[in-house]
């Protein structure tokens, strides 16, 4: 597929402070592609980039296979959402929406005619002479949208355009961004902080960690194969588990995670001479029994606490260890979420002797060393 | 309670009757058919018919509108574009620069008029229409500016950004959407410089010709021969019409907030 947007070798300086280090990325043609991270992180700084507010300290950055890196945000073919949405407040919903094609000097005609269409994607027809103070939340946000895609762009950047709507409006809006994107064909470049968010619209995934990306990746292998321990705690919930290299034989391997916990991994997932490795395991994937299962990988504990939490129910189980005098384990605390079966007799207790079932496939290698 | 809000409410007509109660005595006796200020006789117009005759004042208030509306124009554009320079690029001397901008506001008016003659007279120009207006400029500018800064403080930078993101150039996003933006405050700052150059006597007296003399100098040196009721006539027009403009500033403050 066709690149519409490279970066190479993309720095962005403040001072001393580094937001941006060289970044290298390919965003594909019609691609949703979503720049993941913590506050902080760099990734509206790289969005800003792209529109042209900030000029790369170092690297290019290409739209189209044109090299803009010093090109000023108004000769540059991409629009933005903006996270305030930037409504123009003298301007009504229709002229607002105008805006950039008077900018362009598109004819009158033609004008109202793009405007009318624009509109209409995001369902806000016969709301033309309204003022923008008049608009509830999701509505300016709609203005937003169809200002920015009225000129017609090769990239639309949308910067947390959801963070301000309420959680369900905010679900919605998910579905409906992605139908847009994909009957419009735009390239979308979409920043957030909320990994849910991400893996329910994204094509590719960009997690950004301290100026840098940390993964890149499809949703289902950045949840399911956080590549660092940054990723795994990032995104999801996730328990990371260090552990020690004891025993290796042909297809599997066994580390140590505390005193008398073993727990076997496959072999192929560790290097040769790794003696310590950094595991990444999800709550979901820690299978919570009554009876002692015949398998490998299980282990007996108890529950330290249960959190009921809607559709699921979380428990922190303890392995291993004995409670020492000031009131903490030793040991090992597990995070573990299983269904919530009945409403109305509750299957865990605080107490309960329980037994955790991992299995291999399930445990992921995120950091290794000899 | 009851008793605190009485004495409250007391305190505060009296400071009402102090304030307004010259103004109140002005206007009463702008219709009084007497050649002295002091006592009642009866109703009459005929100070406000007289002051249409009067050559002097005529052509002061023509003075007065023509170097307010110039000043205010001016006003408009120096404070308007020095505050959003200001805002706008951040350099090491905006900070002392925005405090030099509000001199002219709190230096004695006295200390302007000389400095501002001796200054026209060292560059060797000579005094009329454009040094009133010049001098007026330089203490109305600040309010404009004043007024601007204010309104610019609660500005969502992305505003300029979402119309350069829309191909505006900084020049068409600054008069499409910040200019829009700041008009209540261009508005509001302009008619409180068209009303201060409007009353200005002090430092107009050192800085006019014969040629220019404002209303207020006008009507000053009128009353060094005594008050005429003609001149009471004219304060409470004055009056009127400042009241007018404070209460459109106040309705454009609010109608476009």
């Amino acid at each position: 597929m066709e690149t519409m947007v490279e970066l190479r070798g993309v720095t962005k300086r403040f001072g001393a402070f580094t937001a941006v280090d060289s970044v290298d990325l390919q965003i594909r043609q019609g691609e949703f592609m979503t720049f993941l991270g913590p506050s902080g992180c760099g990734k509206t700084t790289l969005l800003r980039l792209i529109s042209g507010f900030e000029t790369a300290t170092a690297g290019r950055v290409l739209i189209g296979g044109r090299d803009v890196t010093d090109v000023p945000p108004y000769k540059r073919d991409v629009n933005q959402v903006f996270q305030s949405y930037a409504i123009f407040p003298h301007l009504n919903v229709a002229d607002n929406v105008a805006f950039g094609l008077r900018m362009r000097n598109v004819p009158a005609a033609e004008r109202a005619k793009r405007v009318g269409e624009a509109l209409e994607l995001v369902s806000l027809q016969g709301l033309e002479k309204r003022r923008p103070h008049e608009l509830s939340g999701g509505q300016r946000q709609r203005v937003a949208l169809a200002r920015a895609i009225v000129c017609r762009p090769q990239v639309l950047l949308l910067d947390e355009p959801l963070s301000a709507l309420d959680a369900k409006l905010r679900h919605s809006m998910q579905f409906e961004l992605k139908n847009l994107q994909r009957q419009l064909g735009i390239t979308f470049i979409f920043v957030t902080h909320d990994q849910e968010e991400a893996l329910i619209m994204s094509d590719r995934i960009a997690v950004i960690n301290k100026g840098r990306i940390e993964q890149l990746g499809d949703a289902t292998q950045i949840y399911h194969a956080p590549a660092t321990a940054f990723t795994a705690d990032f995104i999801g919930e996730a328990n990371l588990l260090k552990s020690q290299v004891v025993y290796r034989n042909g297809i599997l391997a066994r580390v140590r995670l505390t005193e008398g916990v073993e727990l076997a991994v496959k072999k192929e997932t560790l290097q040769d001479s790794t003696s310590q490795a950094l595991l990444s395991v999800r709550p979901e994937k820690i299978y919570i029994t009554k009876t002692k299962p015949a398998k490998e990988n299980a282990f007996k504990g108890t529950i330290e606490e249960e959190v009921f939490r809607g559709a699921m129910d979380e428990l922190r189980i303890r392995i291993g260890g004995t409670p020492a005098a000031n009131g903490s384990h030793t040991g090992l605390s597990l995070m573990a979420m299983v269904p919530n079966e009945s409403s109305h007799e509750r299957s865990w207790h605080k107490g309960d002797t329980v037994y955790c079932t991992i299995h291999t496939d399930d445990i992921v290698v995120v950091e290794q060393k000899a | 309670m009851a008793l605190v809000n009485a004495l409250f409410g007391t305190w505060s007509a009296l400071v009402m009757v102090f304030f307004y109660a010259p103004i109140v005595f002005l206007v009463v006796f702008s219709f009084n058919d007497s050649k002295l200020n002091v006592v009642w006789e009866k109703f009459t117009l005929r100070w406000y018919a007289e002051l249409w005759n009067s050559t002097p004042l005529v052509n002061g208030l023509k003075a007065s509108l023509i170097v307010a509306s110039i000043t205010t124009v001016l006003a408009i554009i120096l404070g308007t574009g020095a505050a959003w320079l200001l805002h706008r690029y951040r350099f090491r001397a905006a900070r002392p620069i925005s405090t030099m901008a509000y001199l002219p506001m709190v230096v004695p008016e006295v200390i302007m008029g000389i400095s501002l003659l001796v200054f026209f007279k060292s560059i060797d120009v000579s005094l009329g229409f454009p040094t009133v207006v010049i001098a007026h400029t330089t203490f109305c500018f600040p309010f404009v500016m004043a007024a601007v800064q204010a309104r610019l403080a609660g500005l969502d930078p992305a505003l300029e950004e979402a119309a350069l993101d829309l191909g505006a150039t900084p020049f068409e996003a600054f008069w499409h959407v910040i200019v829009p933006y700041l008009m209540p405050a261009i508005v509001s700052g302009a008619l409180m410089a068209f009303a201060l150059s409007l009353d200005e006597l002090i430092v107009t007296f050192f800085v006019k010709s014969a040629g220019s003399q404002t209303l207020p100098v006008v009507i000053f040196g009128m009353a060094k021969k005594g008050i005429n009721p003609m001149v009471n006539a004219l304060s409470t027009l004055f009056i009127l019409f400042t009241v007018l403009l404070l209460l459109l500033s106040e309705w454009v403050k609010k109608a476009r907030a």
